[in-house]
This record gives structure tokens, C-alpha cells and sequence, in this order.
């Protein structure tokens, strides 16, 4: 073939592209609507989900001349949070701390970054050493020192800096608490409100060499230069624990525990105990839609079909009855619905990919909006910190 | 650390020690959004190393220059989250009390 006939055919096939694209049917810069559906929503099918995943490429349909990045305006015009409740309080024995929110227009990536921040990185307080001068309980030393390292401490870890290997526990890295409990007669329920807040730190004496000089004051386990309790952000704010009735050891006639307990700052990556969430978690926003009329039998069926209550039945005229969908947020996508003959012809489940439904039950020490905040400034300083490498 | 060929900037593996999927999804996620790159995709060679590769293979620009600016794009990303979250935060807590506010007053 020569040159000639392929710059033809060329121009040809050019000429047919833009004749195709100019076609009144073909949506220029938009995607045609199933394709838009597949892109946005998870598919949730009687026997599996389909499109579960996103489609991140910004090249994704450039054949169908629609441009799929996420440019930044377009993020910040789009990007939606709306609280929905937020408890803090505490009411006798029931402990209230969580918060659920939604998070619209964000790609799961992002999402998931923050949730995986919230369990693992974002720092608190926790009991890291225990020095045990007395433990005659049945509760092994290892044990009772595992035991106390989870129970939580409610203070702000940003009042407090790491403490390195090499470094000396003083009052910056270090709060010190104190058991001592003997039980006299019968049985003695050892609970976390028996722990006392030391803000002189450790009281415990480190043997010296008995030659030395005597006059020098005893040397302790910390080495705090002031009292903690004279530091402006504890004076009147005392350091305590979140509950008062975690069961540490049960003593029985004469058996004693005395020992001090150190707490550090720390990551749930190291250590659970140092995670400030007791979970945080996200599930997508379920989407229900009746594919037909449902009516009368059908309806109530459907009604019956659904153990979260999704469906209510409203009247139409001549006494009939129709289905609607009155709770789709409640929809735990059990697929009960589109179980049975011809039931996912009338019934679509979908979930919808940039529609997150968050929750986190802080474990006091931070309240679980703050712990939010600071899960993204660290995503911020993980950026910036690769960002002054590179350059 | 960088690794990439000296005469061809347009394509470079970036080795990030102490991150994991946490930054390496987020990174992959904005590299992608970018008509620039071509390819890119991230790595954990091994589990119990605290590392991830990330590789960057762009239409003609520096992947070094891309790959900061999906870095920068993921900041400005993240700082409007904050700042959307922290007003959506303040708006719940002056509504919901003011809605105490009158339940009380109603008594």
C-alpha cells in the first residue's frame, strides 16, 4: 500500500471518528448512565458484588472523550461532611464516646488512610512499665502488668513528648501511678480506681551503693524536675483513668499488690494498647431502588422479606398498596430482599463508592472529633515529611 | 529514595521507608488522578519491612516533579477535609444545642 492511500484511509477513519462524536446519542464529556452507574455505585448482586472496584485512572474513558480525573477545585466544590451525631458523656455506667459522620465525594484510598491512621498511629497514653515491689495475688506479675497496660488513661497525649531509649522518665514523657492494696479479710475486688496519679513521680528509691554519699536526696525511678499537678494544663484538670471499674485482680485474706505503674506515649502500631480508637470503621451508603411497581401481596411480602425494616407500604388509590423505600440507610445489605424467584428483577441493591458512612468510639482520650483532626494532619505530615526528602 | 535512570527522568521507582498502605494507597490514588503519569503502582516487597516502592512512569515529564505533585495534591486534599470536617463539627454542636436549648424551654 503506498503512502498515499494510508494518509487516506487516515483522514478517513478521522473523518468517521468525528462523525461519530458529533452524533446527537453520544453525551460529550459525560459518561452515558450505566456506565456513570457502574463507575459510582457497588453492585450488589443474589450471588456477588460486581464493580466493587474504583476507577481511579484519569485516563479510564479518554476514548470516550470524558475526562476522569478528580481535578482539585472539582474536590473542594464536591467534598461534603455531615455530621451525624456526636456523644461524649459519661451517665453512671454507661460510657458514651463516639461519633458517626458522612463523608461525601472522597475516594475510598483516602477514607481508608484515615481509618487506618485512627487505629494505628495516632498517638496516646498508656502504662508501658510496672515496677512491682509486692504481688502475693494469684495474678502472675506479667500478667497484672499486661492487665494494667490496657486500661485507658483519659489525657491529651499532645501534652506529652516520646520517650527514646536512652531518655530518663521525667515529667514530659512520664505519668506515674500507684497500687498498693492489701486485702484484710474475705475478698478483695481490686478495681482501676485503687491506681493513684503520682504527679512527683516514681516514690520508689533505686539502691545505691551504700558507701556513696549519704546526704545526697534518695534517687527515685523518674527524675521530674517539677510536679505535674503544677503544670498549668493538669493544675486544675487532675490526670485520671476513663473507667473507674475495670477489674484488675481479685485478692484474697492477706494477699497484697504494691507497685507503680508508668505510662508512656505511644502508637497502636507498636502496642493496642495505645490505639485511642476502639474501633473506627466505614461502610459505604446503601442504595435501594424498586425496579417496578411492587403491590399488594408483593408488598407486604417485601415488607415481611426485610429484618431491618427498609420497606413501608403506603396507600395508593382503590385501596391498593404499594412498597416504597423508607429506610435505605438501615440496609445492611443482607440481600434477604433479593433472594427468591424473579425478587432481584424488582429489587436493586447498590452501594455507593464515594459515600462513606463513619464511626469512631474513641476510647477517651481524645474526644473522637479531635482524634479525626489529628488522623489527617498525620496524613499531612507523612506527605510533607517524603515531600522534604525528595527535595 | 529515588531510583531512576539518569538519561530517562520520565520514569522512577520511589523506595519510602516507614510507610505502608496507609500513604502508598493514598499516593497511587493521586498519582492516578494526574493525566501525566502513564503507569504507577506501589509495592511491599516484604512484610516485615517497614517499605514500600512506589513507581512512577509519566507521558514525558520528570516523575520526580509528578510524583511531588500528587504529594502536594494529597495536602491540599487533606487540608480541606480538616477544615470541612472542623466546620461541619462546630455546626453540629451549635445546632444540637440550641435544640437542648428550646426542649428545655419548652418544659
Amino acid at each position: 500500500m503506498s503512502s498515499d492511500t494510508i494518509s487516506e484511509l487516515d483522514a478517513h477513519l478521522e473523518e468517521a471518528k468525528k462523525r461519530i462524536m458529533n452524533m446527537p446519542e453520544v453525551p460529550m464529556g459525560k459518561l452515558p448512565p450505566h456506565l456513570q452507574r457502574q463507575r459510582t455505585r457497588v453492585f450488589c448482586n443474589s450471588d456477588a458484588p460486581t464493580n466493587t472496584e474504583g476507577i481511579q485512572y484519569s485516563g479510564a474513558y479518554a476514548s470516550m472523550g470524558v475526562d476522569n480525573s478528580v481535578r482539585l477545585d472539582q474536590f473542594i466544590k464536591n467534598f461534603k461532611v455531615e455530621v451525624i451525631q456526636i456523644k461524649h458523656h459519661v451517665d453512671g455506667n454507661v460510657y458514651d464516646n463516639f461519633m458517626e459522620f458522612d463523608m461525601i465525594g472522597i475516594d475510598a484510598a483516602l477514607a481508608n488512610a484515615f481509618r487506618r491512621i485512627l487505629i494505628s498511629e495516632v498517638p496516646t497514653m498508656a502504662i508501658e512499665k510496672v515496677l512491682i515491689a509486692n504481688n502475693t495475688s494469684v495474678v502472675q506479675d506479667e500478667v497484672l502488668s499486661h492487665r494494667l497496660g490496657l486500661i485507658p488513661i483519659s489525657v491529651d497525649p499532645r501534652l506529652f513528648e516520646y520517650m527514646s531509649e536512652n531518655d530518663t522518665p521525667n515529667e514530659k514523657n512520664t505519668i506515674v501511678f500507684k497500687l498498693h492494696v492489701k486485702c484484710t479479710h474475705g475478698r478483695l475486688t481490686v478495681r482501676s480506681d485503687e491506681l493513684m496519679w503520682l504527679p512527683n513521680g516514681s516514690g520508689f528509691t533505686v539502691e545505691t551503693d551504700p558507701y556513696s554519699d549519704k546526704k545526697s536526696k534518695p534517687k527515685t525511678y523518674t527524675s521530674f524536675s517539677c510536679s505535674q499537678d503544677s503544670l498549668p494544663e493538669f493544675s486544675d484538670n487532675p490526670i485520671s483513668l476513663t473507667h473507674s471499674d475495670i477489674i484488675i485482680a481479685k485478692l484474697g485474706p492477706k494477699q497484697e499488690i504494691e507497685l507503680e505503674a508508668h505510662a508512656v506515649k505511644g502508637i497502636g502500631k507498636t502496642h493496642a494498647k495505645w490505639s485511642p480508637v476502639a474501633t473506627a470503621w466505614y461502610r459505604m451508603l446503601p442504595e435501594v431502588e424498586l425496579l417496578e411497581e411492587i403491590e399488594d401481596q408483593l408488598a407486604e411480602e417485601l415488607v415481611e422479606k426485610c429484618p431491618v425494616k427498609v420497606f413501608d407500604i403506603e396507600d395508593i388509590a382503590n385501596g391498593k398498596k404499594r412498597a416504597t423505600v423508607a429506610r435505605p440507610r438501615a440496609c445492611t445489605l443482607c440481600r434477604e430482599c433479593i433472594r427468591g424467584e424473579d425478587w432481584e428483577n424488582r429489587v436493586a441493591l447498590r452501594r455507593v463508592k464515594d459515600h462513606f458512612i463513619f464511626t469512631i468510639e474513641s476510647t477517651g482520650a481524645l474526644p473522637p472529633d479531635v482524634l479525626f483532626t489529628e488522623a489527617v494532619k498525620i496524613l499531612e505530615d507523612k506527605c510533607e515529611r517524603i515531600l522534604s526528602e525528595l527535595s | 529514595m529515588e531510583h531512576g535512570s539518569i538519561h530517562e527522568s520520565h520514569a522512577s521507582t520511589f523506595s519510602l521507608a516507614d510507610e505502608d498502605h496507609t500513604l502508598a494507597n493514598s499516593v497511587r490514588f493521586a498519582l492516578n488522578q494526574d493525566p501525566r503519569v502513564s503507569f504507577c503502582g506501589y509495592s511491599i516487597p516484604h512484610p516485615s519491612d517497614a517499605k514500600v516502592n512506589i513507581r512512577v512512569q509519566t507521558t514525558g515529564d520528570p516523575a520526580n516533579e509528578v510524583f511531588k505533585d500528587a504529594l502536594q495534591d494529597l495536602m491540599v486534599m487533606c487540608q480541606h477535609v480538616r477544615s470541612t470536617f472542623e466546620k461541619a463539627v462546630v455546626d453540629h454542636k451549635t445546632t444540637s444545642e440550641s435544640f437542648e436549648n428550646m426542649s428545655i424551654d419548652s418544659k
